[in-house]
């Protein structure tokens, strides 16, 4: 860019076209990234792909409006209807907790301490009915050896201590009448 | 900067990277995709079909990496008006959008048995998809336009436009709550992910990245041909013209 000493004065005026060019791209690209900003910030609610159980103790949906709600299952909550897929737990976001029941498939990876989300509405007696249970996968990848390593010093920061050996769904902890 | 600018200084260059570039490229992909499929241990909670990130993570890097290589490229085609720049640009963008197609399949295929569900409108997928959709805006412009200055004019302008949703699918999945998971590898306190089953994802970083330069490279030479191409048979047509042929 700089090497053309030969051709100053139309260098000067090219130069100058370019800078200004390079302050519109700038000024340019400022004002609509804030421009985005603000509006998926004003849009946030919307965007939000589910809620978490505080918000609706907050703002409670009204019954029967369908939305979706994410925690993570409560340890010790989950309870299956002998002889039926008909669940009961609660989820949490470690403030508030919400009673879930649901009929249907659970993913893989459903678990009690797991992150879940969920499609459904509150009924009249504040309970959720899910209509749909997608497991949420967390940010952390480690291989089962380091896993148990970290339980067995006790510095396991998952959510609760029993997630490998306590499958909800296939162990059926205990049964509701 | 102009030094580059030149075609055919550009092809000589670009004819010595490519050997190494796809070879590099090939034999990283090698190693990743063994280190991957066979080497690494599996991930605790999601089992065997979490090799499906060995795929996954390198393509979603790449569709964004070659989307703020197009958007760069076509800075320099409006700052600098050169042709060369819009060639880049061009080259880039097939590539990318291909991508970003992967990193939508796979994610898709991993979805199903993690989540439950192939697709979702979360902020991420969404966004991810708004990305292939620019892609495929940007080569339609190109494609509609007879004109290349004005094309060109416009694509840049598509281009540089929609880096800024590049940093939306980066930020997704920490603005709103999505399905999708946070971001695992760069972090603030460090990656998330444990060093013997991360390392083949690094190492299918590179072989995408070499992968990506070697095919925009070789796509930028034959653009940079077709123009000449183009330009002789201008030439010759003018010539008919005034009957010499």
């Amino acid at each position: 860019m700089s090497a053309a000493p030969k051709m100053k004065p139309k260098k000067t005026k090219a130069s100058l076209r370019k800078r200004r060019r390079i302050y519109l791209i700038v000024t340019s690209m400022t004002v609509l990234s804030l421009a985005t900003f603000l509006v998926l910030s004003a849009m946030k609610e919307g965007i939000q792909f589910y809620k978490d159980p505080s918000q609706i103790v907050e703002n409670r949906p009204a019954s029967g409006q369908s939305f979706r709600l994410g925690g993570l299952v409560v340890a010790g909550s989950f309870t299956k209807l002998a002889g039926t897929m008909n669940y009961k737990f609660s989820i949490t976001d470690t403030v508030e907790e919400v009673k879930i029941e649901y009929k249907g498939l659970l993913p893989d990876l459903f678990r009690e301490g797991q992150g879940v989300i969920l499609e459904g509405s509150l009924n009249e007696n504040n309970i959720y009915i899910a209509s749909r249970v997608l497991a949420k996968h967390d940010e952390n990848y480690m291989p089962k050896e380091v896993v148990d390593s970290l339980k067995k010093q006790g510095v396991w920061q998952h959510d609760d201590e029993s997630s490998n050996e306590n499958i909800p769904n296939k162990n059926a902890p205990e049964t509701i009448k | 900067m102009h030094k580059f600018a030149n075609p055919a200084r550009f092809m000589r260059i670009a004819k010595k990277i490519v050997p190494w570039s796809f070879s590099l490229g090939f034999i990283c992909l090698a190693i990743g995709l063994y280190g991957g499929l066979f080497v690494a241990p599996e991930d605790e909670e999601m089992g065997e079909a979490g090799r499906i990130m060995y795929v996954h993570i390198p393509a979603s890097y790449m569709a964004m990496a070659g989307y703020i290589a197009m958007g760069i490229s076509s800075v320099m085609s409006v700052v600098w008006k050169h042709p060369l720049a819009d060639l880049t640009a061009r080259a880039c963008a097939p590539v990318g959008a291909v991508f970003t197609c992967l990193a939508l399949f796979t994610g898709s295929l991993w979805g199903k048995p993690m989540w439950g569900t192939y697709w979702e409108w979360d902020g991420r997928m969404t966004s991810v998809l708004f990305l292939l959709f620019l892609y495929l805006g940007y080569m339609a412009v190109w494609n509609a336009m007879e004109d290349r200055t004005r094309a060109a004019k416009i694509a840049s302008i598509v281009a540089i436009v929609g880096v800024i949703n590049v940093f939306v699918i980066k930020f997704s999945v920490e603005w709103w709550y999505s399905l999708h998971q946070p971001a695992s590898i760069i972090t603030s306190e460090g990656s998330k992910i444990t060093m013997d089953i991360l390392w083949p994802v690094l190492v299918m970083i590179i072989a995408y990245k070499l992968f990506f330069i070697t095919i925009v490279l070789w796509r930028t030479q034959s653009l940079i041909m077709e123009r000449k191409s183009e330009k002789l048979e201008g030439r010759i047509s003018a010539l008919r013209e005034k009957g010499y042929y």
